[in-house]
């Protein structure tokens, strides 16, 4: 698949079957204020995301973009505000009681366990999934070893599906960011999440790497059904993937609508397009 | 024979989880327990088990201990002494309550009570990091020194100060005291030790011992992932002080047969932490590495030199050995934190592609 700065065209994304957005509201968010002593990173913002759709967020650098994703999975709390998620609502929620739920995440600048392997690392996605108690760990033949085994074969179908097999074994550490992003895109996979949250999945990365992501990231939406936000500064890559997208700029949103309407929009184009380019 | 891994494919998952998935390495590791539990009995005197093998493999334990804290859950502590020593007063004073009890069951019942204090003792890691967790270790360390000195109750107060060690007995064999031979305690120190790694072998592929890793590697991802750092932390205090409080329950029991209170000294916790550092944070062979690399050497230098017709001191040899040490601390911390276990594992590799200079 080539990603086309102009999208939509012919020969662009395999486009976003329409059938698998049902319209149903997954996640939204009221009103959410967020600051750090004097610095406001978010002020009254609001929008939501339904459920299959891939919605981008995008905006300058420092609008505002990775708090959201922060607040969203719990890890930063909002003085104002609330987050309303399968239904749910809340004020704030603990980082793990967001990953139970079934949020997942990227980091924009990776965060891999760097001593483990690939493997490893994807199988800590499966971290929620696995019960075993310590005492049939330190046994581990028997119910240990079935639920490893369990675990490892839904890891290999990620990693086939990333088309890493061949650096299952490989400290990730040692590995070029490119293959980095793409292991840690599995470790978020391996959560089987309901909402997958990736911040700037392709920065730093080369075209042809970008392709693949953008591949592995609409095979996700369409083979999964998972619902995503994304942020990303490509807006090549932007218009081509999502369904809707959110601007913010200096912590406000400033648009919200479909690739298309975003792209007219005067206050965009001033804010970010014109700044972008 | 090569050392090769062609020819050996792996077709199921559980094969390619195996510990030792080459065969050559298998051998290995069964000549090894040969030698463990064959040839040493047969061939080593009294003084060889006692002094070298003994040690060696409570060493070993408390390092395997400690790297469980330190090298797979990454929280520095500097209370390893401490904490073996609540084992060996645990320990003591089990056997007092209840002298006709299996002496090795309380061994190892008294390491529940260092997991105990292990885990109220790493309650500040959920707080704090690094250099500062080390600190509060210290301060565990001071302050539960000064518990062994000063409440009498603790060592049944004899006017000595110390603790010694009564003659036990397991499974109907003498096990303790000064009765006990020296075969029965290697046997016993052996197969604790033993167990041990395997047991926590398992425990860290599996994950549990993932947990740990993901909390060392990247405490922030771990917790979005849905680990809870206060169930990983405090885990890893109290696994890795009731191995901690095991190995000090042996040193004593079935070692040192008596001890005092700077037993336990913070010195004793350097010299568990360098083993750790020298084989390999992260490593449970590494821990066997360090161990006797450290316990070791000075018996080597201390025979070495008048070998070759030098005469030195006892003092010489503790400074050299302190020096060596020192030296190759320093050149691991720079040039290989993983230790003696990393460079056997590039040996290894090494040896693999041989003669080929790439794999
Ligand atoms: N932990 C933090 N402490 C202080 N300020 C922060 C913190 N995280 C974000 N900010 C501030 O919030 C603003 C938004 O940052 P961020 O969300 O990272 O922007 P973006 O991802 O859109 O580039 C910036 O001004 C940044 O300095
Ligand atoms: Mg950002």
């Amino acid at each position: 698949m080539r990603v086309d700065a102009e999208g939509g065209g012919p020969g662009a994304a395999p486009k976003k079957g329409e059938e698998r957005i049902t319209g149903e509201v997954l996640l939204s968010i009221d009103d959410i204020s967020l600051s750090f002593g004097g610095v406001k990173a978010i002020s009254h913002v609001s929008f939501d995301i339904r459920k299959g759709e891939i919605r981008a967020i995008i905006g300058p650098n420092g609008a505002g973009k990775t708090s959201m994703l922060n607040v969203i999975n719990g890890f930063y709390h909002p003085q104002e505000g609330t987050i309303t998620f399968k239904g749910e609502t809340r004020a704030k929620m603990r980082p793990y009681v967001a990953a139970s739920q079934g949020i997942a995440r990227t980091f924009q600048n990776v965060a891999l366990f760097k001593g483990m392997s690939t493997l490893d690392n994807i199988m800590s996605g499966r971290s929620l999934k696995m019960h075993r108690n310590f005492f049939w760990q330190m046994l581990w033949f028997g119910p240990a070893q079935r639920e490893e085994i369990a675990h490892r074969r839904r890891v290999e179908e990620i990693i086939d599906f990333l088309e890493i097999e061949h650096i299952r074994k490989t400290p990730v550490g040692k590995l070029p960011y490119g293959l980095q992003k793409r292991v840690e895109l599995g470790r978020a996979l391996a959560m089987e999440p309901d909402l997958l949250l990736l911040d700037e999945p392709m920065a730093g990365m080369n075209l042809e790497e970008k392709e693949d992501m953008s591949r592995f990231i609409i095979d996700v939406s369409d083979q999964f059904g998972t619902t995503i936000a994304l942020i990303e500064h490509d807006m090549g890559v932007v218009m081509d993937l999502s369904d809707r997208v959110v601007v913010l700029d200096y912590g406000s949103k400033i648009a919200d609508g479909t690739p298309d309407e975003v792209r007219g929009n005067q206050k965009v184009i001033d804010a970010y397009l014109g700044v972008a380019h | 024979m090569l050392y090769r891994e062609a020819g050996q494919f792996k077709t199921s998952y559980a094969a390619d989880q195996a510990v030792f998935p080459l065969r050559e390495d298998r051998i290995g590791l069964a000549a090894t327990l040969f030698a463990a539990f064959v040839l040493v009995p047969v061939f080593a005197d009294d003084f060889f088990l006692s002094s070298i093998m003994i040690p060696f493999l409570i060493f070993a334990c408390a390092a395997i201990g400690l790297n469980i804290l330190t090298g797979y859950a990454g929280q520095l502590s500097l209370g390893t002494g401490a904490f073996m020593g609540v084992g060996a007063y645990a320990a003591y004073k089990l056997t007092s309550i209840f002298p006709e009890t299996n002496i090795v069951l309380l061994v190892l019942v008294s390491g529940f009570f260092s997991a105990a204090i292990g885990i109220v003792f790493g309650l500040p890691s959920l707080r704090i990091k690094g250099l500062y967790l080390a600190v509060t270790t210290l301060a565990a360390q001071f302050f539960l020194e000064w518990c062994f000195i000063r409440i009498p109750w603790l060592y049944n107060y004899n006017s000595s100060g110390a603790i010694e060690v009564p003659q036990r007995e397991a499974f109907g064999i003498i096990a303790s005291g000064p009765a006990a031979s020296a075969l029965t305690r290697y046997f016993i120190v052996l197969a604790i030790t033993l167990a041990v790694t395997v047991l926590m072998k398992n425990v860290i592929r599996g994950h549990i011992g993932r947990s740990w890793m993901m909390i060392r590697d990247m405490d922030i991802a771990a917790e979005l992932i849905g680990i809870r750092p206060l169930y990983a932390k405090l885990s890893a205090f109290a696994v890795s002080s009731y191995i901690c409080g095991l190995a000090g329950a042996m040193m004593v029991f079935f070692w040192l047969g008596a001890a005092e209170p700077s037993a336990f000294s913070i010195s004793l916790s350097f010299q568990i932490l360098f083993m750790a550092i020298l084989g390999g944070l992260g490593s449970l062979m590494g821990s066997y590495f360090g161990a006797a690399f450290i316990w070791i050497l000075p018996v080597v230098i201390r025979f070495a030199f008048p070998a070759l017709g030098i005469d030195i001191g006892a003092e010489t040899v503790q400074h050299l050995t302190f020096m060596i040490i020192g030296a190759l601390i320093i050149f691991f911390l720079i040039a290989e934190p993983h230790g003696l276990a990393r460079l056997w594992a590039i040996g290894k590799e090494k040896l693999r592609v041989w003669p080929f200079p790439y794999g």
